[in-house]
């Protein structure tokens, strides 16, 4: 999604003077282009997080629009602090990007996977956060987080291959089903995609939330919920924090009858081995065989009651 | 010619101790008031300050007060410059009020960004800076920080960016009192040899008393017709707490809130030395 975004992000410096880029120097091969667009407007800060978002909100305070990119976990983890002081307190437009959000950077290692982005931007209430899931959405996730007059944090990662059902927003439906609803963020739906051939045809009725945090649920995918009675939540982030949680919360207080629930997040690495990303998926099940029998077992269990 | 800048420098001098004084007066009365802590803090600051606003910033230059503990300086400050209503001083501190212990976020003039977490101003400073460079705003940035915050590695990694970047639109001010949260500077996480340090990391390092109206005037002189090109940090020897008698250079000044008698003995310090420098 990285070459997207470049280009995304040329573009939209190109029309829009506002727009500036700082990397903690990242982007090898992927950023260059950028940099020889954008001259003084392209700044590698170097690797000192905490000052480049600082001085992102100064640029910012000054009228200037801040695309902040880093590797996902450094670009909010060490200078957090300024993030919610110096951005979030002060409502700024700057725009953080992190590259390889979940397990996206699969064999670096945990150091450089992100699975407390989506709840630690949630705990910065000014911040939207977005989180394409097709190649498509990445340039538009950026005109809209370009437009959007807050700050915003753009989760990258690699993207799912093929075309986008519909164009990127907030709420959209990858697939028809009867038998549970899936509510899905970010391209971890790609695993849950490949699997829909394996189970009878519209068994999975598939959203993914391309915009967080959610102020309500859509009434009618509420209501395909609270019909169906059996939602799955699948998310590449640990379960605190995350999606399933912030999900709970919103329809423990709307609905009228228990639903059968299977949220399915990281846990973070059982064995304490490492690979590369649909690795990590699959020893957290999240993807492939294990996500099928986790699946099938929740389909059995809902039919059998 | 040198006589006649002379005796802008003597009216301009007056002002700026008169000010000051009006400044400090305020300052002790908001916290005897709210019985809030901070005190020694702003009294350290109070003639940097002064001098930034009223000797040396123009119309659309920015401060920013990275040692946000000392709010009520700034508060004090704004007042007198006539950004904030009078009235708002007796708010300082008090229940539903805008003027919190640090500096609030919120737009109110002459407060570009909420501080209060050490080293990050000097950050901001550099941000808004390098914003000014970009749009072709020819405008400075001032940027007062305490001694104890250059701890925060925060406040390194601004001071390499700005230097690589020649910022040298970035004014930056040391309130060097001695004194941290717990302890004197030395002590606790020795700063010296200070000078040499942010020397070597890039900038024209210069030394004054930092209650010296006329020292600190001379030295803006000095730097508003230096060409080293590289950007500047200023050390100002203060004293925290200054005018408390013995709560003077005291951790406690820090954090304990005025007694009656030490408002009284700070007001009497005052009218000493206004007597002293217009006898």
């Amino acid at each position: 999604m990285r070459n997207q975004f470049v280009k995304a992000v040329g573009q939209l410096a190109a029309s829009d003077e506002r727009v500036v880029v700082l990397t903690g120097d990242l982007g090898f091969m992927a950023l260059e282009p950028l940099r020889d667009q954008l001259g003084p407007r392209f700044i590698n800060a170097g690797i000192a997080e905490q000052n480049m978002i600082s001085v992102a909100a100064g640029m910012a305070e000054r009228g200037l629009i801040p695309w902040v990119y880093s590797i996902a976990p450094f670009a909010f983890l060490r200078p957090y602090e300024q993030l919610r002081n110096d951005v979030a307190l002060h409502n700024l437009p700057v725009k953080i990007v992190g590259n390889g959000g979940g397990f996206g950077y699969g064999i670096m290692g945990a150091t450089h996977h992100a699975l407390e982005d989506l709840a630690c931007f949630r705990l910065l209430p000014a911040f939207k956060i977005a989180a394409p899931v097709f190649s498509s959405d990445v340039g538009e996730a950026v005109e809209w987080a370009n437009e959007h007059p807050g700050p915003v944090y753009l989760r990258l990662n690699l993207e799912v291959q093929g075309p986008s059902p519909s164009p990127f927003r907030s709420w959209r439906r990858l697939a028809e089903g009867e038998k549970a609803v899936v509510v899905t963020v970010g391209t971890v739906a790609q695993g849950l995609l490949e699997l829909l051939n394996a189970f009878p045809k519209s068994t999975f009725d598939v959203f993914t939330a391309g915009i967080l945090p959610i102020d309500e649920i859509p009434d009618d995918i509420f209501a395909r919920i609270d019909s169906c009675g059996s939602l799955i939540v699948l998310e590449e982030h640990l379960s605190a924090g995350g999606l399933a949680e912030h999900l709970s919360t919103l329809l423990l207080q709307r609905l009228r009858r228990p639903i059968r629930f299977l949220p399915l997040a990281a846990s973070g690495y059982p064995s304490g081995r490492y690979g590369s990303q649909k690795w990590h998926r699959e020893e957290n099940r999240l993807a492939g065989a294990p996500l099928k029998e986790s699946l099938e077992r929740f389909l059995e269990k809902s039919h059998g009651e | 010619m040198a006589s006649i800048k002379s005796d802008i420098n003597l009216k301009l001098l007056s002002q700026l101790r008169g000010k000051c004084a009006s400044i400090k007066r305020r300052l002790l009365a908001m916290h005897f008031k709210a019985n809030s802590g901070h005190v020694g803090a702003s009294l350290s600051c109070a003639e940097i300050l002064t001098f930034v606003r009223f000797g040396w910033m123009g119309p659309d230059d920015d401060l920013v007060l990275s040692k946000g503990h000392a709010a009520s300086a700034l508060y004090s400050l704004l007042i007198e410059a006539g950004d904030l209503e009078p009235a708002m001083a007796d708010s300082f501190y008090g229940e539903g009020t805008l003027l919190a212990a640090h500096p609030p976020p919120g737009k109110l003039p002459g407060i570009p960004f909420a501080t209060g977490s050490l080293g990050h101003g000097l950050s901001l400073a550099a941000g808004m800076a390098m914003g000014d460079r970009l749009l072709g705003e020819k405008r400075r940035v001032f940027c007062v920080t305490s001694d104890g915050e250059l701890n925060e590695g925060s406040i390194w990694e601004a001071a390499l960016f700005i230097a690589h970047h020649r910022l040298n639109n970035v004014v930056w001010l040391v309130d060097r009192n001695g004194l941290q949260g717990f302890g004197r500077t030395e002590e606790v996480m020795g700063l010296e040899p200070l000078s040499e340090k942010l020397s070597a990391f890039g900038f024209e390092v210069d030394q004054a008393n930092g209650h010296d109206f006329s020292a600190l005037l001379s030295l803006r002189d000095r730097l508003n017709n230096a060409t080293s090109g590289k950007p500047t940090v200023i050390l100002c020897r203060t004293t925290k707490g200054l005018g408390l008698g013995k709560l003077e250079d005291t951790v406690d000044c820090h954090y304990l809130p005025l007694s009656q008698e030490q408002h009284a003995q700070a007001l009497k310090d005052l009218a000493d030395n206004e007597a002293r420098t217009n006898a």
